[in-house]
């Protein structure tokens, strides 16, 4: 009697089995499709992009349209010379995005070691305000910054978009900070004892612990200056002056707008950040988890 | 020995300090003063008292009209983003192959600069010739004008946006993979199935991030402009119905030399943002789970 018993129980058991199996398995299939096909999507823009920079203008226009272009234009990316001054724009997006990158990196992290490691009295009450100049808009500060750099003088310059970054990012501040706070105090006060002063501390333990942290705020900041569109467009009269995402709008026309080089110039404006995410991949992805992960 | 403490945080901190009043403090009472002028950018500020504030609430249709485009992108986008992102993350956290290759897919249009975005989005969305169409056509639905349609730019704009959901993807990310797998077994031994676990756990412990995504979305998403700007052409249009806060707001300070008049603006703005987000912490401040750190 129990005998059969166990057998009916073994038999209702790996039914059990099997149904969970083959959940299991539709969901992995579900799971797998939606990502191919969410991939199809997010991806074909892309190849859009790059199918169109390849071809001449007619096909550029053709309807129903063609994915891989019959026609290969290579010279379209030329063209993207020739026919504005892409060379120079290029030119200053890079100076721009360095500078402004070297300012934010060297005072964020001054502040942020200022606010991580030197207990002093109003500490608290200033983090809390740079905190919330996270949340300010802009705009409430645009129109008289505009005017302080007018009377300046240094409107039609680079100047007013390098500037304020030496004066330090209150986001990249804060992410400095979190990751300073990780670093062990111990190694901070053998260095006090051996007669290292805070500043000593700070440029030979600090910083070359922090390399990580160091160039995700690089990261960042380079592809935040370069995608900057309203700081050139106040700031920048000239077309000698103009940053890429300024430039790239010259190829765009009241009535004809050149499909092709204006796709090539695209492409050129977004390859060093694909690069650029490529080699410093994890910086990215761990900088701006970490940033977002913790409050 | 506190003193020195005290002067050297003071010496570390300096740059952002003085940062602080320059461009943020000082700017802010200034331009807070402004919006009661009726300055123009040149020439004289004459005090008008609440002249600015009257006319933006009662003769400014265009007010009205941008601070509506405004909220309609914010209410519909930023949900929106926040689930496709939630989702794409749920998506790659379930131990995939290939978990790098498609985080990669969908994280690199989050770093397409939005002026290159916003080209490339026009020739898609071009009515005549643009892949949406084409593909629309091929199964037999109705075509659109897109970016060019009074009903449709907005709806397109807030598509584009979708396109970069990734950046917050990786956030949420971040989160899925900090939940405690225990926290699934208890409920799994609890008899919990896979919606159960879900909604009991995954969200409850990811609620930290997505209330962060959601005050970041909402603040940024108040101050769009340069895809607006890209795609109407520097107008605001088709009728204005591109038209938002920031990009009226611009146009006004810079083109029409309404300088006291868009401080005004600004401060109204600033205003609105506040209470969106005091009201956010309020209605969802007790319910976001914090992981006590240091």
């Amino acid at each position: 009697m129990e005998l059969a018993g166990a057998k009916v129980n073994a038999k209702v058991n790996s039914k059990k089995e099997r149904s969970i199996k083959k959940g299991r398995i539709i969901e992995r299939i579900v799971t797998y499709a939606l990502l191919i096909g969410l991939s199809i999507v997010f991806i074909f823009p892309f190849l859009w992009l790059v199918g169109t920079s390849l071809k001449p203008e007619s096909e550029a226009l053709s309807f129903p349209p063609t994915i891989i272009p019959e026609t290969w234009k290579f010279s379209n990316y030329k063209d993207v010379f020739t026919m504005v001054n892409f060379g120079q724009y290029y030119w200053n997006s890079i100076i721009v995005t360095l500078l402004t990158v070297l300012g934010t990196v060297l005072s964020s992290t001054l502040v942020a070691y200022g606010f991580a490691r030197i207990k002093a009295k109003g500490r608290d009450m200033w983090f809390i305000l740079l905190l919330a100049t996270m949340m300010l808009p802009p705009q409430v500060t645009m129109i008289p910054v505009y005017m302080i750099f007018s009377k300046l003088g240094w409107v039609n310059s680079f100047l007013p978009l390098i500037v304020p970054a030496f004066f330090g990012n209150a986001y990249f501040i804060f992410l400095l900070r979190q990751f300073f706070k990780t670093i062990p105090k111990e190694l901070e006060e053998s260095a006090f004892l051996d007669g290292c002063g805070t500043f000593g501390i700070f440029w030979r333990i600090i910083l070359p612990l922090s390399v990580p942290a160091v160039i995700t705020v690089a990261l960042l900041s380079f592809m935040w200056t370069w995608n900057d569109f309203l700081g050139p467009l106040i700031y920048l009269n000239d077309d000698s002056m103009y940053t890429l995402a300024l430039g790239i709008l010259q190829f765009k026309g009241a009535l004809i707008i050149s499909w092709g080089p204006m796709m090539a110039a695209s492409v050129l404006i977004i390859l060093p950040l694909i690069i650029i995410f490529f080699v410093g991949q994890k910086y990215f992805i761990e900088g701006i988890a970490t940033t977002g992960g913790k409050g | 020995m506190n003193k020195s403490r005290t002067f050297l945080f003071y010496m570390f901190i300096m740059p952002w300090l003085v940062g602080f009043f320059i461009f943020t403090a000082g700017p802010m009472i200034y331009s807070l003063y402004m919006s009661f002028t009726d300055y123009s950018g040149l020439g004289a500020a004459n005090w008008v008292g609440i002249e600015n504030y009257k006319k933006i609430f009662t003769e400014d249709p265009l007010f009205w009209q941008s601070l509506w485009n405004t909220l309609f992108y914010t209410i519909i986008g930023v949900p929106l983003g926040l689930i496709v992102g939630y989702m794409l993350a749920v998506l790659l956290n379930s131990k995939v192959k290939f978990m790098g290759v498609f985080r990669t897919i969908f994280y690199l249009p989050s770093l397409v600069p939005t002026v290159a975005s916003s080209l490339l989005w026009i020739l898609i969305f071009q009515p005549d010739f643009g892949i949406a169409n084409a593909i629309l056509s091929f199964f037999h639905l109705p075509n659109s004008n897109w970016l060019l349609s009074e009903g449709m730019v907005k709806p397109s704009l807030i598509i584009m946006s979708l396109w970069g959901a990734g950046g917050g993807m990786v956030i949420y990310l971040a989160g899925l993979q900090s939940v405690p797998v225990a926290l699934y077994e208890a409920a799994e031994l609890d008899g919990a199935g896979k919606f159960r676990k879900f909604w009991n756990v995954t969200i409850p412990m990811t609620s930290n991030v997505i209330f962060f995504n959601l005050i970041m979305g909402l603040i940024g998403s108040f101050q769009v402009f340069t895809q607006a700007y890209v795609v109407s052409s520097g107008n605001g249009g088709p009728n204005y119905k591109s038209l938002f806060y920031v990009f009226y707001l611009y146009q006004d300070a810079f083109k029409f030399f309404k300088m006291g008049y868009a401080s005004a603006l600004a401060w109204i703005l600033f205003i609105i943002i506040l209470i969106f987000t005091v009201i956010q912490f309020k209605v969802f401040g007790k319910k976001v789970y914090y992981e006590f750190d240091e």
